[in-house]
C-alpha cells in the first residue's frame, strides 16, 4: 500500500462518517432549527383551567400569550391569531395560535382541557390546512359530537373568523 | 391531506408525523455501508489486502439491521427514523474496532473477541424485535414500578456476594457463571427509570410543590428529602461494597436528572450535585481502590516503578498520537493499552486510529441518540412515557459521559463500557433493548391522533 492511498482511505474513512452525521442532522433538521416550543404556552393558560380560578386566571395568561404571538414568522396579515372561549367553565380563556395543532378534550395532555361533563377525552382538534391558508376542526371520534354553527361535524370543516365551534357546555370562537 | 401532515411536522412536536420508514431504511443501509467500508481499509492497511471475512461480516451485519427494520416497520410504524440507524452505525464500527485490537498479536492475553460480539450484537438485536413485539404498550410497565425497583436492587447488590475474583481489577460488578460473566449492573439501566418513573409519576406533586423559597430556590421540605436520600444512600453503598464509581454515579445520576425533569426545580440537581460530591468525597478518603482511581486521575503521567504510566496515561498517549486526523485505520499502536483495550479504553484506538475528528463524529451520534430520546420524551403525550423517555436517555447519555470523562481524564476513570461499541455481552443487549423501548414510546408518540383508540366521554 503506498503512502499516498493510506493518506486517501483515510481522509475518506472520515468524510464518509462525517456524511452520515450531516444527513442524520438533516432529516432532524427540523426538531434543531425550526421547532419553537409553543405548546408549553398553551398549558399555561390552562393551569389555572379549572372552573374556580379559571377567569382569575386567564387575565393574566393572555397578556403573555399575546407576547408571544409577534415572534411567530410566517404570519399573514389578517389571519386568525386566537381562539376565545366565550362560553363554558373556561370563558374569557385566549389560546394563542401559533400553527401548532390544538387538541381539545377532557385528557390532561390536551392542549384546551375542557373540563366539561358533555367533552371527550379527546374530543376534536384544530390545526392549520397549509395549501387552503385557514384553520380546519375536526372531530376526533367523540361521544357528544363537535358542532360547528349548529352543525354537528362530520369530517373536517375549515373554519371561518367567528364561527362558533361548540363542545358540550363550552363555546370557542376563532379570532382575528 | 400530505401537506398538512408535513406542515404540521414542522411546526409542532406534538402534532401528526409523517412516518419516514423510508427515510429509517436509507440511513441503515449508509450506517451499514460505513463499517464495512472501515473494515476493508483496517484490512488493506494492515494486510494489504480486502480482508477475508468481509462479504460474510457485511452481510451479517446488513441482514441483523434489515431484520431490525423490519421490526421496526411491523410493530412501530410511527416510530423515530434515527435511532435504529445510529446504533446500528456505532454496533457496526465497535465491531470493526475489535475485529482491528484482535488482529494486534502484541495484545496479551489476546483472544478473538469479535465473532463473540457479532453474535451478542445478534442476540442483541433479537431482543430488540422481541421488545418490539411484545411490549404492545409501555404504559404496562407501570405495573411493574417496584417489582422493577425491587429487581434492580437485586441485580446491583449480586456482585457483592459473589466471591472477587483477581481478574475483576477491583470492581466487584462481574457475576461469573461457568466459564462467562455478567454485569449484571448494565440491566439496571432499563429496570431503573421504569422504577423512577412510576415512582416520580405518583410523588412528583409533593415533590415540586411543597417547598419553600430560599435565596431566590426553592428549597424542599425535609421530609420530601426522604427518597433522594435513600437512593443517595443506596448509591455509596455500592460504592463502598463494590468499590465501582460508575455504576454508583448512574444509579444516583438518573435519579436526579428524573426528579429534575418531574419537578422543574433547580434546587433538585443543585442539592443532587452537592450530595454526591460529598458522598463521594468521604468514600474516596476512606476506601483504598476509590482513592487509587483519584490518584491516578489527578497524575496519569506518574509512572509505577518499572511498569510506566498507567491505563490513563496510556489512554492519553494514544489520543495525543491520533492528532487531528488520525493515524489511519488499522495503523494505530494502541495495543499498547495493553489492558480492557477492547472494551472500556476503546475510545483510545479510535481516538488514535481516526483522529479528533473521528472522535467528535462517534460523539455527535451518541449525542443525537440520546437528542431523539429526549425529543421523544418531549412529544410522548402521558407523563409515564414522558419520564421513561427521559430515564433512559439519561442512562446512555450518563454512561457515555462516564467512560469517555475517564479515558480522556475528564472526570476519574470507572470501568464502563461505551455503548454499542466496546466489547461486552451484557452491553450490547441492554442498549438495543433500551433503543427498542425508546422507539416504542416515540411510535405512539408520534402517532397521529385520529387513528388513536379513543376513549369515549366517560358521561353521556
Amino acid at each position: 500500500m503506498s503512502e499516498l492511498t493510506l493518506t486517501v482511505m483515510r481522509l475518506g474513512f472520515l468524510a464518509v462518517l462525517w456524511l452520515f452525521v450531516i444527513v442524520a442532522v438533516q432529516v432532524i433538521r427540523s426538531d434543531l432549527f425550526g421547532t419553537k416550543m409553543t405548546q408549553r404556552a398553551a398549558t399555561t393558560a390552562r393551569r389555572g383551567g379549572n372552573p374556580t380560578t379559571a377567569r382569575q386566571s386567564s387575565g393574566a395568561a393572555a397578556p403573555q400569550q399575546r407576547q408571544q404571538a409577534p415572534a411567530q414568522p410566517r404570519q399573514r396579515r389578517g389571519a386568525p391569531t386566537h381562539l376565545v372561549i366565550t362560553q363554558g367553565s373556561l370563558a374569557g380563556t385566549t389560546v394563542a395560535l401559533q400553527g401548532q395543532t390544538i387538541t381539545l378534550g377532557r385528557a390532561h395532555d390536551s392542549t384546551i382541557v375542557l373540563d366539561d361533563d358533555y367533552a371527550s377525552s379527546r374530543h376534536a382538534r384544530i390545526y392549520p390546512d397549509q395549501s387552503a391558508g385557514s384553520w380546519v376542526v375536526e372531530d376526533t371520534g367523540s361521544t357528544n359530537g363537535t358542532f360547528l354553527d349548529d352543525m354537528r361535524l362530520t369530517g373536517p370543516s375549515p373554519l371561518q373568523p367567528g364561527s362558533a365551534i361548540r363542545i358540550g357546555r363550552t363555546v370557542i370562537e376563532l379570532r382575528k | 391531506m400530505t401537506t398538512v401532515e408535513s406542515r404540521v411536522v414542522a411546526c409542532a412536536p406534538q402534532g401528526p408525523a409523517s412516518v419516514r420508514r423510508n427515510t429509517e431504511l436509507s440511513l441503515l443501509v449508509f450506517a451499514a455501508l460505513v463499517p464495512v467500508l472501515a473494515y476493508a481499509e483496517t484490512g488493506l492497511a494492515m494486510d494489504g489486502r480486502l480482508p477475508a471475512g468481509m462479504l460474510g461480516y457485511g452481510l451479517g451485519l446488513g441482514s441483523f439491521v434489515l431484520l431490525a427494520h423490519l421490526g421496526v416497520r411491523r410493530f412501530a410504524p410511527h416510530a423515530d427514523p434515527l435511532m435504529l440507524p445510529i446504533a446500528a452505525l456505532l454496533n457496526g464500527l465497535g465491531l470493526v474496532f475489535i475485529w482491528r485490537l484482535d488482529k494486534a498479536r502484541e495484545l496479551h492475553p489476546n483472544f478473538p473477541a469479535a465473532q463473540n460480539q457479532l453474535l451478542w450484537s445478534g442476540l442483541g438485536i433479537s431482543l430488540f424485535i422481541v421488545v418490539m413485539a411484545r411490549l404492545k404498550d409501555y404504559r404496562r410497565l407501570q405495573r411493574y414500578t417496584y417489582l422493577s425497583g425491587f429487581a434492580a436492587l437485586v441485580l446491583l447488590a449480586l456482585p457483592a456476594f459473589f466471591p472477587v475474583r483477581a481478574g475483576d481489577f477491583g470492581a466487584r460488578i462481574w457475576i461469573h457463571l461457568h466459564g462467562f460473566s455478567i454485569q449484571p449492573g448494565e440491566f439496571v439501566k432499563i429496570l431503573l427509570p421504569v422504577f423512577f418513573s412510576g415512582f416520580l409519576m405518583v410523588k412528583r406533586d409533593a415533590l415540586a410543590l411543597a417547598s419553600r423559597r430560599f435565596l431566590g430556590l426553592y428549597l424542599p421540605r425535609g421530609r420530601d428529602l426522604g427518597p433522594i436520600v435513600v437512593v443517595w444512600a443506596l448509591s455509596l453503598l455500592i460504592l463502598v461494597f463494590e468499590t465501582d464509581l460508575g455504576t454508583s454515579v448512574l444509579f444516583f445520576g438518573i435519579f436526579v436528572v428524573m426528579l429534575y425533569v418531574a419537578t422543574e426545580r433547580t434546587s433538585w440537581v443543585l442539592s443532587g450535585v452537592l450530595m454526591a460530591g460529598l458522598g463521594f468525597w468521604a468514600v474516596a478518603r476512606t476506601e483504598g481502590h476509590v482513592r487509587g482511581r483519584i490518584e491516578e486521575w489527578l497524575h496519569p503521567l506518574a509512572a509505577a516503578p518499572g511498569a510506566g504510566v498507567g491505563q490513563i496515561g496510556q489512554a492519553l498517549f494514544s489520543l495525543g498520537a491520533g492528532g487531528a486526523l488520525g493515524t489511519g485505520l488499522g495503523q494505530g499502536h494502541s495495543w499498547l493499552i495493553g489492558f480492557a483495550a477492547k472494551s472500556d479504553f476503546i475510545l483510545g484506538t479510535i481516538g488514535e486510529e481516526t483522529g479528533v475528528t473521528g472522535v467528535i463524529a462517534v460523539l455527535v451520534l451518541y449525542g443525537l441518540l440520546a437528542e431523539r430520546g429526549l425529543r421523544t420524551a418531549l412529544a410522548a403525550r402521558d407523563p409515564f412515557g414522558k419520564m421513561l423517555a427521559v430515564g433512559l436517555s439519561a442512562a446512555f447519555a450518563l454512561q457515555v459521559f462516564i467512560v469517555v470523562g475517564g479515558v480522556t481524564g475528564a472526570i476519574p476513570l470507572t470501568g464502563m463500557t461505551l455503548p454499542f461499541v466496546a466489547q461486552g455481552g451484557s452491553s450490547v443487549i441492554t442498549n438495543w433493548a433500551l433503543v427498542a423501548v425508546l422507539l416504542k414510546i416515540s411510535d405512539l408518540a408520534r402517532r397521529p391522533a385520529p387513528g388513536e383508540p379513543l376513549q369515549p366521554g366517560t358521561q353521556p
